[in-house]
């Protein structure tokens, strides 16, 4: 049991990172990310952290210098979001293909244009295809719980692929919460260091070079390794909340959390981040009222939980998902996927999809209820679904 | 287990062959105007200029050398000129 403090989302980041024991730290601003930066820079300053802090001129070089120390076998923590995000877009992709796991926290914000600061999905979704491994959290002690976590899922030698730890931009990461710091003993019999070799270690007495060129007789087998450790780790996931949860006392849930998810559910709200939390004060709304709802929390959206979504959707009358992204000329990301996941299922519940909360537009749990509602109301008409109005 | 594939490679000597078979001119350092102050050594891109610290001026190592010019780009003394060259023998 550590101390509870009163932290920023941000400041949860931070100490997450600095209980992990971070080697290298480089990381470029970007608001609202900046503190997560400002506070662990001090950490090094002040010697309460024993890291590497490298100062770089924009993302790109973060990325690029995080994949270099990850690659002599430094545990590598970074942070961005939005357009800084974008800016190390081609790097994001180079470190999952190289297999380091390097961890970020990202700060969601909106993407430009029209230039916003406010919270929304886009820009982690938009590396959704990066070989990234993505949680979503839904409050600052998740925040700073998960990024423990996730080393030891990235790190493991069948993983060995980078993650991101998304949380909302000024929703969690300038909004004070209560977090209970655990102790760094506590932290240290967690998560061991990382693991020698994995996936290699750049030597200067025995040199290589590592990310090389791959002809098309055999790139598609690099690739395919990336998708089946991502499936893997699936596995690795569950195992580390389970491990967690029994040292620490806390679980936020695998892949899904799911609140009120009861056999005899009818409907089932899903959505990611901050929502999440407004979604299970709705659920508890519509349960006052007599409606049996829950909601599934999608705390991984990479790998997808495609079999906890086939099984909560078992003999459940509708499903209503919330997503705070949107692919334009689609829909919503988290929708399409949750479709895709129930394609082959011979029954599947009635689905509605609603685009919210892009820009940092509010989403409350009272907004959430009566989209529920209404969704359940949808089902006895057959009304066609529109995402956004 | 899932097996983890990483495209690596280790460095193997010559693993292109002598890369100085590819030229077709060659550098040549006139030393009467060579001042050695390194500058052909630092910008060639294939380290085949060598310049130990026991050594008084610069040398060309022919081996290696693709005679792409940038040393006689560089010299501040115009001390290198890029001559034609052709191999005799095709390998």
């Amino acid at each position: 049991m550590g101390k509870i403090e009163l932290l920023r989302g941000n400041y949860a980041a931070s100490y997450g990172a600095k209980l992990s024991k971070v080697q290298v730290i480089t990381a470029y601003p970007i608001t609202p990310q900046t503190s997560i930066v400002e506070v662990l820079a001090n950490c090094c300053a002040s010697g309460e952290l024993d890291a590497a802090f490298v100062r770089v001129e924009s993302e790109h070089s973060a990325m690029s210098a995080a994949i270099g120390a990850s690659a002599v076998g430094a545990r590598v923590f970074t942070a961005s979001g939005s357009q800084g995000l974008l800016y190390m877009a081609e790097g994001v992709h180079w470190a999952a293909g190289a297999r380091l796991p390097i961890v970020m926290a990202i700060v969601n914000r909106a993407l430009a244009a029209p230039w916003s600061v406010w919270t929304d999905h886009q820009d982690a979704i938009s590396m959704r295809d990066s070989g990234w491994i993505q949680f979503f959290a839904k409050n600052n002690q998740e925040v700073l719980d998960t990024i423990i976590q996730v080393y030891k899922v990235a790190e493991d030698v069948n993983v060995c692929l980078p993650a991101m730890v998304n949380l909302d931009g000024f929703i969690l990461s300038h909004t004070v919460m209560p977090v209970d710091i655990p102790e760094q003993e506590e932290v240290d019999d967690f998560l061991p260091p990382r693991p020698p070799g994995a996936p290699y270690e750049l030597d200067s007495n025995n040199p290589m070079t590592y990310g090389n060129i791959a002809d098309p007789t055999c790139y598609d087998e690099f690739r395919f390794s990336m998708h089946e450790a991502m499936q893997y780790s699936k596995k690795m996931i569950k195992k580390t909340t389970r491990e967690f949860e029994r040292k620490f006392g806390r679980n936020h849930g695998a892949l899904l959390e799911e609140y009120r998810c009861t056999n005899d559910a009818e409907i089932i709200v899903f959505s990611m981040g901050t929502m999440a939390e407004e979604a299970e004060i709705a659920v508890d709304i519509l349960r006052d009222e007599g409606i049996r709802a829950g909601s599934a929390k999608v705390r991984v959206f990479r790998p997808f939980p495609t079999e906890d979504i086939i099984r909560l959707s078992n003999g459940l009358k509708a499903i209503l998902v919330i997503d705070r992204n949107l692919s334009f000329g689609l829909g919503g990301a988290v929708a399409s996927e949750i479709k895709a996941s129930l394609y082959q299922e011979k029954r599947k519940p009635f689905l509605r999809e609603r685009v919210m909360g892009l820009g940092g537009r509010d989403v409350t749990a009272e907004i959430i209820a009566e989209e529920m509602e209404k969704t359940l109301g949808m089902v006895e008409k057959e009304e066609e679904v529109v995402i956004y109005e | 287990m899932v097996r983890v594939l990483v495209a690596t490679s280790r460095p193997k000597i010559g693993s292109a062959g002598k890369t100085g078979t590819w030229r077709f001119r060659r550098p040549v350092i006139d030393y009467e105007k060579c001042n050695a102050c390194g500058y052909c050594w630092m910008f060639c891109p294939e380290a085949a200029i060598v310049f130990y610290e026991h050594m008084e001026k610069p040398e060309v190592n022919y081996d290696w050398c693709k005679g792409c010019g940038i040393c006689s780009d560089v010299c501040p003394r115009d001390a290198i000129t890029m001559k034609k060259e052709r191999l005799k023998r095709r390998i």
